[in-house]
């Protein structure tokens, strides 16, 4: 059993908790992922380790409310229990200074491109940041991110705070101007991942991208994650979660999130009618 | 025994196991057999000889007592008969249902020659079953502490009975397990109706009443090395017993649509997930209307027929050799096709057909014939040319065995692996190049059986004893082949 200490609400939508868990605070590095299961009937999900504390023996999840198990999630209080959690999972990112690079967060993406973007500035690397939403309500974690960036960038869909653009404009800018970017790494929807890369190409620059497929056992085990890289199978748990965004078929790992739609609705049906009861 | 020559050459036949009805049992996760009665146990149990040089026993990987046991039911000492068998092997309950009695010690029984063999499988599961059910499980006297401390990476079948043992001898025992439940193969992979759930967690907790401490949701290689254990949490040896590793797909067009699943996958959100009491909770699973699984092992078996149980109208077993070459268990075989499964054997797929939204719809498959033997003495398929076909289907079910699992082996350069990276241990002895590192299970033979792993499991035990004794390290590891000591 792992006890929640801390909650927050970042946006209407996005809740962030910090767990403890002694063990997986000492080993967690930025990059790395946790599974977690709520209860008995519960399904195993995963989760970006957003933070770690080694000193308070913590670890900080950021999610988005989408489906049941995270509409579940969010309905936990300070004080109560996650019955499993397992980590940490995953290859951790790959980080050294490499001069100048630019770090990406689309939406609930913002939370783990956050310890990859403060390793990275602890690395010596000159960093510009840039963190999108579709709007302001959603937007969060400006300051942390200001904190561990050179220079932060901010953009919405709809205007609402930052400039009114997708991601992908302030850096085809940078790219244009500025022949020293070494890398991007970026974090968000598929779909968002999908055009920093198509963006990012154009000038060559190599691109790091962190896949959010299905997964249930989270070791190797299952293949529930498996995404197409270079025209090879990989397994996002043990292979990944991290690869070279340039050689991932993103269509496919859309397609894969969408595996599950018509059972998605039904639990989700079930689970508000019983809030509702 | 005092039987006259008329009733020696008579042999009795083999008493059946009643089984739930074909039709009705394929769907529903009930178990298929129901299991001897005592008086059916004490008939079945009649016919064995108890021969003095007992040849069963010889085809045992953890060397039951057989005639022992057998002996002790004819007598109605039922308890005593399940005592006899744990003495050996703590997961009767297990074996008695998914060993491979027919390879094992049955093939070797003396009435198989002239009729049909004891049913050892069955009496085995009945002591078990017995003793379980009047609740009078005996946990045997601690032994004295030796103050030693044993780490077990994995909680399946070796790495149990690899506890058991060691529990008994004395050493402190830590059972590491990288999910939320222990058991292994027994409680992700084996389905419901062939090995009930609260029987594993039966076991386990025996195992766990014996003494052993159980850590579950740690996946050492990432939560602590195997290094950490040994030179920083003080423990003085470990056994790394963990499994199958990743799914083998089959590098063909179109495996990673919607819809196709590795038998693992499949087999976890089934059983560990328990997706086929979806949504009561809360892993879904695609039920497919038609379903194609590949492979022709158990676990394809188990496969095709979880995915008639959760309703699919069809379900096609595709295999690329005949019905002779399937490595799968006998009974299992025979209970697919009473159960209705389509065996399409001499057949191969070469590529899956996407409905246009990333799903699966359909497979294209080549049909096959056998030529020489290859290196594993079954005779090699070979693809017919121009012979492809299609099959519609909407659920597919690679069921091809595994390869090994880099992420603990990745965290150990100084352990000594064979070509495809599972590690080169010795086979008497589970002893690996790295001092006080012992290994075992599919890790170190690739894919293979429940009572393999066990027999690897006692292997290691016995040697993890020696070296506790003297910290002595002696490995003879040269080819697989060589057998140190």
């Amino acid at each position: 059993m792992f006890a929640i200490l801390k909650k927050e609400e970042l946006s209407e939508q996005i809740t962030l908790f910090e767990i403890e868990a002694k063990d997986i605070a000492k080993k967690a590095k930025a990059g790395n992922f946790f599974v977690l299961k709520i209860h008995e009937q519960g399904e195993r999900i995963p989760l970006t380790i957003a933070d770690f504390d080694r000193g308070k023996g913590t670890i900080t999840a950021v999610f988005q409310k989408v489906g049941k198990t995270t509409h579940h999630l969010g309905t936990l209080k300070e004080g109560d229990f996650i019955t499993d959690i397992i980590g940490p999972l995953g290859r951790h990112s790959p980080i050294e200074n490499f001069g100048k690079v630019i770090c990406v967060g689309g939406g609930v993406g913002i939370a783990p491109i956050y310890p990859i973007t403060r390793a990275l500035k602890e690395a010596g690397n000159k960093v510009i940041s840039i963190i999108g939403a579709r709007t302001k309500s959603i937007l969060f974690w400006e300051e942390k991110m200001r904190n561990v960036s050179d220079e932060l960038i901010i953009t919405t869909d709809d205007g609402s705070y930052g400039r009114k653009a997708v991601v992908t404009v302030p850096i085809e800018e940078i790219l244009k101007e500025d022949k020293d970017i070494k890398l991007v790494i970026a974090i968000g929807p598929a779909i968002m991942m999908k055009f920093v890369c198509i963006t990012t190409q154009k000038y060559n620059v190599k691109t790091i991208v962190s896949l959010n497929s299905t997964m249930v056992d989270g070791t190797g085990m299952c293949g529930a994650c498996r995404v197409e890289v270079g025209g090879e199978t990989k397994f996002a748990c043990v292979d990944g979660p991290e690869f070279d965004g340039h050689k991932v078929n993103f269509d496919l790992l859309m397609a894969r999130q969408r595996m599950y739609p018509e059972e998605e609705k039904i639990a989700m049906d079930r689970y508000k009618e019983k809030m509702e009861v | 025994m005092g039987a006259g020559k008329k009733e020696e050459k008579k042999i009795k036949p083999r008493l059946k196991i009643r089984e739930q009805d074909p039709q009705e049992r394929a769907r529903n996760f009930m178990e298929v057999p129901y299991g001897y009665t005592s008086g059916e146990a004490v008939e079945e149990a009649s016919r064995c000889l108890c021969c003095k040089k007992p040849v069963c026993v010889e085809g045992c990987p953890v060397e039951v007592d057989i005639p022992g046991f057998i002996g002790l039911i004819k007598e109605r000492k039922f308890l005593d008969a399940c005592y006899k068998v744990k003495e050996k092997n703590a997961l009767p309950a297990v074996c008695g249902r998914v060993c491979p009695q027919e390879i094992q010690c049955e093939s070797l029984c003396i009435l198989g020659k002239k009729g049909e063999p004891v049913a050892i499988g069955n009496l085995e599961r009945f002591v078990a079953d017995y003793e379980r059910e009047k609740g009078e499980i005996r946990i045997p006297e601690k032994p004295k502490p030796t103050g030693r401390k044993v780490a077990i990476i994995g909680s399946g079948p070796g790495g149990l009975t690899c506890a058991a043992d060691l529990i008994k001898s004395g050493h402190q025992v830590t059972l590491f397990e990288a999910l939320h439940k222990p058991g292994g193969v027994l409680i992700y992979g084996i389905p419901e109706f062939r090995l009930p759930k609260a029987i594993v967690e039966k076991e386990v907790e025996y195992i766990k009443n014996l003494g052993v401490e159980l850590k579950l949701n740690t996946v050492i290689g990432k939560l602590n090395t195997v290094d950490e254990l040994l030179n920083e949490q003080g423990y003085d040896a470990c056994f790394i017993v963990t499994g199958a590793g990743l799914p083998i797909f089959m590098g063909i067009p179109g495996e990673n649509l919607n819809g196709i699943y590795s038998a693992n996958e499949f087999l976890t959100r089934a059983n560990l997930m328990k997706a086929y009491l979806f949504p009561e909770y809360d892993t879904p699973i695609k039920i497919g209307k038609k379903v194609a699984v590949f492979g022709g092992g158990n676990v394809a078996m188990d496969s095709a027929r979880v995915a008639l149980r959760l309703g699919a109208e069809k379900v096609y077993l595709i295999y690329r050799r005949s019905e002779a070459e399937m490595p799968a268990r006998k009974a299992e075989v025979h209970h697919a096709h009473e159960e209705g499964i389509e065996f399409v054997f001499l057949t191969n797929p070469t590529r899956f057909i996407d409905d246009g939204k990333g799903n699966v719809c359909g497979v294209e498959c080549i049909k096959m014939e056998l030529g020489e033997p290859d290196q594993s003495g079954r005779r090699r398929p070979i693809p017919i040319k121009g012979s492809e076909f299609q099959i519609e289907i909407d659920v597919a079910i690679p069921a091809l065995g595994t390869r090994s699992n880099p992420l603990l082996l990745s965290t150990l350069p100084d352990l000594k692996l064979n070509k495809s990276g599972y590690i080169v241990a010795e086979e008497d002895t589970g002893m690996t190049s790295k001092m006080g590192v012992f290994a075992g299970g599919d890790i170190v033979t690739g894919s293979a059986t429940v009572i393999l792993a066990m027999g690897a499991g006692r292997k290691a035990a016995n040697a993890i004893n020696e070296y506790l004794k003297w910290k002595y390290w002696d490995v003879k590891i040269k080819g697989k082949q060589e057998i140190g000591n």
